[in-house]
This record gives structure tokens, sequence and C-alpha cells, in this order.
């Protein structure tokens, strides 16, 4: 087929499409949400692309200079700080959310007592502002008047203020991060749990299958596509993560996210780079989508 | 389901007790560290910085909250919180809902391509954009306005919303609609005052939900807003640790007066909120 006639069917399709008044009613009714994400959110990271490739600042416009700022960018040790300690926040919090969180739901999948009152401590957590829980931490984490050191003090595991030394602070956020959205982690699980029906494991039972079993050839497969959709969540929550170094660390606690933040917003001279970071966290983050839909066989359809 | 309860017997009566116990464990975990920070914001500044730290407060004290309700920077980010999540959520709904109908309901075309628009925000780091738009808005002249942020909001919320509004909508009865339009009614006519009315306690539940996305955003306000006038509380709260370095205690209750709302809306409407977030996981 010619490119000609391509056009030619496809806009007697459309003008077929907008014939039908049932359909152009749902076109009118799609079009303003699906505009305002293309201006604000798409056109926005094409600009973000051709600005990490020019010398701009905040203020100019700037002249092509090819790569050169992604070259600054991975020699600048506070990107390198960045990438790893999001790379070990990442996996480290999202490995702990899941199997606690795994465990969590399996425990409270059933009929109890006080169901509601769980559900709502499930929640207090999950409802905070990410920044807010920070503070809240912080402060029982501070070296003077926080429960946290005061007991790591005494128990002796850790003589110096938790606050001040950066592994630590990185360990501390893990903590946190886990304190927060393991109980959302759980709440999926249990969602996904729940559609699994009593009587296959019923069959199970009677065909002789032990716990061990029928959690690895019942509970497990039916479960992959809730546990997919949570990981994936929470791996690209992770993945870019801000809130909480900014509150927990007070600028101490570098992730990628605030090497962007601070190179476009506080130090003038670190735009370029700054940039460069933004479509390199864009694009690893696509790719990590990409790699869940794909590899693992992630369904997305939003159809029924 | 009720396979552990039904077992009865010794063996069922421990396990029982171990399933509190975990369930105690668990319900503890999640809100002890609300009700320190609350016990740290009701005592005097000596008894905060007593050593060992006291369990029980002993000197119980309404000053903080005296100290940062007088505090005419912290009454004006409450304020600004309010305005921006709730002008963002009533935003977010009519757009979501209107686009989630079509999504739900009507026949067209590309149909899979828009939701994958949609939803593809929903994995976008919003930090990848923040310099593209800080330029856009400054030309713009948005920069320090309620705007700035509401607008940014809006686009990384709407996801949410219309997600969660075409899982509602596909559970609606489409009799009632059809009733409609064989009375002579148009779609339009039939989503506003049929579908609207009928599925107002799902428009609701969005509209929790959306309204603590906003409440919580950091980022956007972060970076577009860095005036008093406009900061929200998310921005305002974590620089009352720079400006006043020892004032943990203000701290401690400013901390709490901001999740106290979202804690009591947590609790009326937990049955609600839980059936929204799991709405799109399970299906999907």
């Amino acid at each position: 087929m010619t490119t000609a006639s391509r056009e030619k069917k496809g806009r007697s399709r459309l003008r077929e499409e907008f014939a039908d008044p049932e359909r152009r009613t749902a076109y009118y009714m799609v079009l303003p949400s699906l505009l305002i994400i293309v201006v604000v959110a798409f056109f926005p990271i094409l600009y973000g692309i051709v600005l990490s490739l020019t010398d701009s600042t905040a203020a100019a416009f700037g002249s092509f200079v090819g790569v050169e700022n992604y070259v600054e960018m991975f020699q600048d040790p506070d990107f390198l700080e960045g990438l790893s300690n999001t790379l070990i926040f990442t996996l480290v919090s999202v490995t702990l959310e899941f199997i606690l969180g795994l465990g969590i739901a399996l425990a409270i999948n059933r009929a109890f007592r006080g169901r509601g009152l769980v559900r709502a401590a499930i929640l207090v957590p999950w409802a905070f502002p990410t920044v807010i829980s920070a503070v809240m931490w912080r402060l029982m984490f501070q070296d003077r008047i926080g429960i946290i050191q005061y007991v790591a003090n005494a128990i002796g595991i850790i003589s110096e203020p938790i606050l001040s030394d950066r592994t630590l602070l990185l360990i501390a956020a893990i903590l946190v991060d886990v304190w927060k959205t393991t109980p959302f982690m759980a709440l999926l699980l249990l969602a996904g749990l729940q559609t699994i029906p009593g009587d296959v494991y019923e069959a199970a039972r009677v065909d002789g299958a032990n716990v061990m079993q029928r959690f690895f050839q019942i509970t497990m497969p039916l479960l992959k596509g809730a546990i997919l959709v949570a990981v994936l969540f929470r791996t690209l929550d992770s993945y870019r993560v801000y809130d909480l170094f900014w509150a927990m660390g007070a600028r101490e606690l570098q992730s990628l996210s605030t090497f962007v933040y601070e190179g476009v917003r506080i130090s003038q001279l670190q735009f370029g780079p700054g940039n460069a970071a933004a479509v390199f966290i864009f694009v690893t983050a696509f790719l990590l989508a990409l790699f869940f839909i794909k590899v693992l066989g992630m369904r997305t359809s939003a159809e029924e | 389901m009720a396979s552990a309860t039904a077992k009865g017997g010794r063996g069922g009566a421990l396990n029982m007790v171990l399933f509190y116990v975990f369930l105690v464990i668990f319900v503890l975990a999640s809100v002890l560290p609300l009700i320190w920070v609350f016990k740290m914001s009701i005592v005097t500044k000596s008894e905060l910085y007593a050593s060992p730290p006291t369990l029980v407060p002993q000197t119980p004290t309404t000053a903080e909250y005296a100290q940062i309700f007088g505090d005419s920077t912290f009454q004006r980010a409450l304020l600004n919180s309010t305005i921006i999540a709730s002008v963002t959520t009533v935003i977010c709904l009519f757009f979501g809902s209107v686009t989630a109908y079509a999504i739900a309901r009507l026949r067209f075309h590309f149909k899979a391509t828009a939701m994958t628009l949609i939803l593809a925000i929903s994995f976008f780091p919003a930090v990848a954009i923040i310099a593209p738009l800080f330029i856009q808005y400054t030309q713009l002249g948005l920069i320090n306005t309620y705007a700035s942020v509401i607008i940014t909001d809006v686009v990384f919320a709407l996801p949410l919303t219309i997600w969660l509004l075409v899982a509602f909508f596909r559970e609606l009865p489409r009799d009632l609609e059809d009733a409609a339009k064989v009375d002579g009614a148009t779609t339009l006519q039939a989503f506003r005052k049929v579908i609207v009315p009928l599925a107002a306690p799902g428009v609701f539940t969005t509209a929790i939900l959306t309204f603590i996305y906003a409440w919580n955003e950091f980022l956007f306000a972060n970076t577009f807003l860095f005036d008093q006038s406009t900061q929200p509380v998310t921005v305002v709260i974590p620089n009352f640790a720079t400006i006043y370095t020892v004032d943990y205690g203000a701290q401690a209750a400013a901390a709490v007066v901001v999740t106290v709302p979202l804690v009591i809306m947590v609790l009326i409407f937990q049955r609600r909120i839980v059936s929204g977030l799991t709405a799109g996981a399970v299906k999907g």
C-alpha cells in the first residue's frame, strides 16, 4: 500500500469515526485529559532531552554540545553516589517490603475479629506524606532526643550519631520506607490472594499436597499477576526516591532524583549534568517497566 | 478462608493466640511512631531532652501547639495545602470522570492507546521533567503561583483518578443508561443525569484518594514554590527543621497537626480506601 492511499484511508476512517455521534462524543470526552497529559508531561520530556544536549542554563537556552553533559555527569562523584544509593535503596527496600508484605498478607488472609482495626492500622503509615514521616522518624533518630538513638546507645550497637553517618542514614531511610510501604504491599497482595478460590486449596489438600507444595504450586503462580503489579510499582517508586532522602538526610543523602533537583534548581553550574541525569532516570525507569512487562509477562491490558 | 479458625482443638487455640500476638505487634509497629511523636509534641522542653526518655508524659503541655498555631507561616501553609489539594481534586474529578466514562462505556478506536498513554504517567519519573517545566513556568510567569503546582499535580493524579473511575463505572448496570437513551437522552445527558449520581460513592472514594495524593505531594511544590505565601505544609515543615534547628517540639506538633486529618479520614473511610486502592491491582 502506498503512503498516499494509506493516508487517504486513514482520513476517511477518521471522518467515519466522527460521523458516529457516540464515537464523536467519546473523542470529545477523552481528548481534554490526553491533551493536558501530552502538553505537561510528554512534551517536557522531549524538551528535557534537547536541554541535556546543550549548554543551556535555567535562564538561557544554549548551543548544542553533544553528550558532554552525560560525560560530565558520569564523572561527578555526587552522581555516582546518588546512583549507588538509589540502587541499594531500591533493591533492599523492595525485597524487604515484598517478603514482609507477602508474609503479612498470607497471615491475615482469613476472617477474624478486628479486621477493620488492622486494615486501618495498615493505612495509617501509607496515608502520611512521605516528607512528614521522614521528619517524624528524624526526630526519633535524633542524637539528643531521639528514642532510637537512645536505645541503640543503651544496648551498645551504635555509638555514633545515626544522622551524621551516611551509611547509617541510608539504612535508616530504608527502614522508614519499609515501615511506610510494607503495609501497602501487604494490602495489594492480600487483594490478589482473595481472588484465589478456596476450593483450589481444598482439592490440593485432598490430593495430599503439603503446605509448602500448596504455596509454591498454587499460591505463587496464581498470585503472579498481583505480585508483578505491586513489585513494579514499588520498584519504580523507590527508584525515583526524592522526598524521603531530602527530608531524612537534610540534603546529606544523595539519590538520583536529589542530584537532578540540585542540578536544575539549586546549583546553576550543575544544570547540564542535572538535565542529563533527568534523562538518565527517565530512560532507565522506562527500561525497567519494559523489563517487567515483556520479560516477566506482566499483563497491562486496560480492557476487561 | 476460615480454615484456621474452623480447625479448633488445642492446636487451633494456640494458633489463634499466636495469630493475635502477631496482629498486635503488626498494628503497634504501624502506629507507634505516630503515638511517640505525639508524646514528644505534648511535653515541656526539659522533658523532651530528659535522658533516659520518659515513656508516659510527666508534664503535659499544649505550649508547642499554641506556638505553631500562632505561627503565621504555618497557618498560611495549612491554607495553601488545603487550596492546592482541593482544587486539584475538583479538576481531576471533572476531567477524569468524563474521560473514564468514555473509556468504560463508549466504543471508539485508539481506546487501548489512550489508556496506555494515561497509565504511562504513573510509571513516569516526575523528576525528569522539573527542569523543562521550571523554564516554561518561568516564561509563563507561573512560578510561585498555586497554578504551577495544581496543573502539574492534576497531570500526575489523573491516571489514578481515571483508573479508579473506570473500575467504578464498569460496575454500574447498563440498563438505566440504555433506558435513558431510549427516552431520547444524548450520551452526555445519560452520563450526567444517570451515571454521575449512581456512581457517587465511587466518585467520593476517588476524591479521597486524589486529595491524599495532592496533599502529600512534595517535589513539584518544592520546585515551583519558593515563597511562603504559596508553599504547602509538606514544604514548610521540613524547613522548620533547618530554620529553627533546636525546636523539635514544634516540629513534632506540626507533624501531628498535618497527619491527624489524614488519620481520621483513613479511620472513617478505610473500607472505601481499600476498595479503591485494590480496584486496579486485582484485575491487572
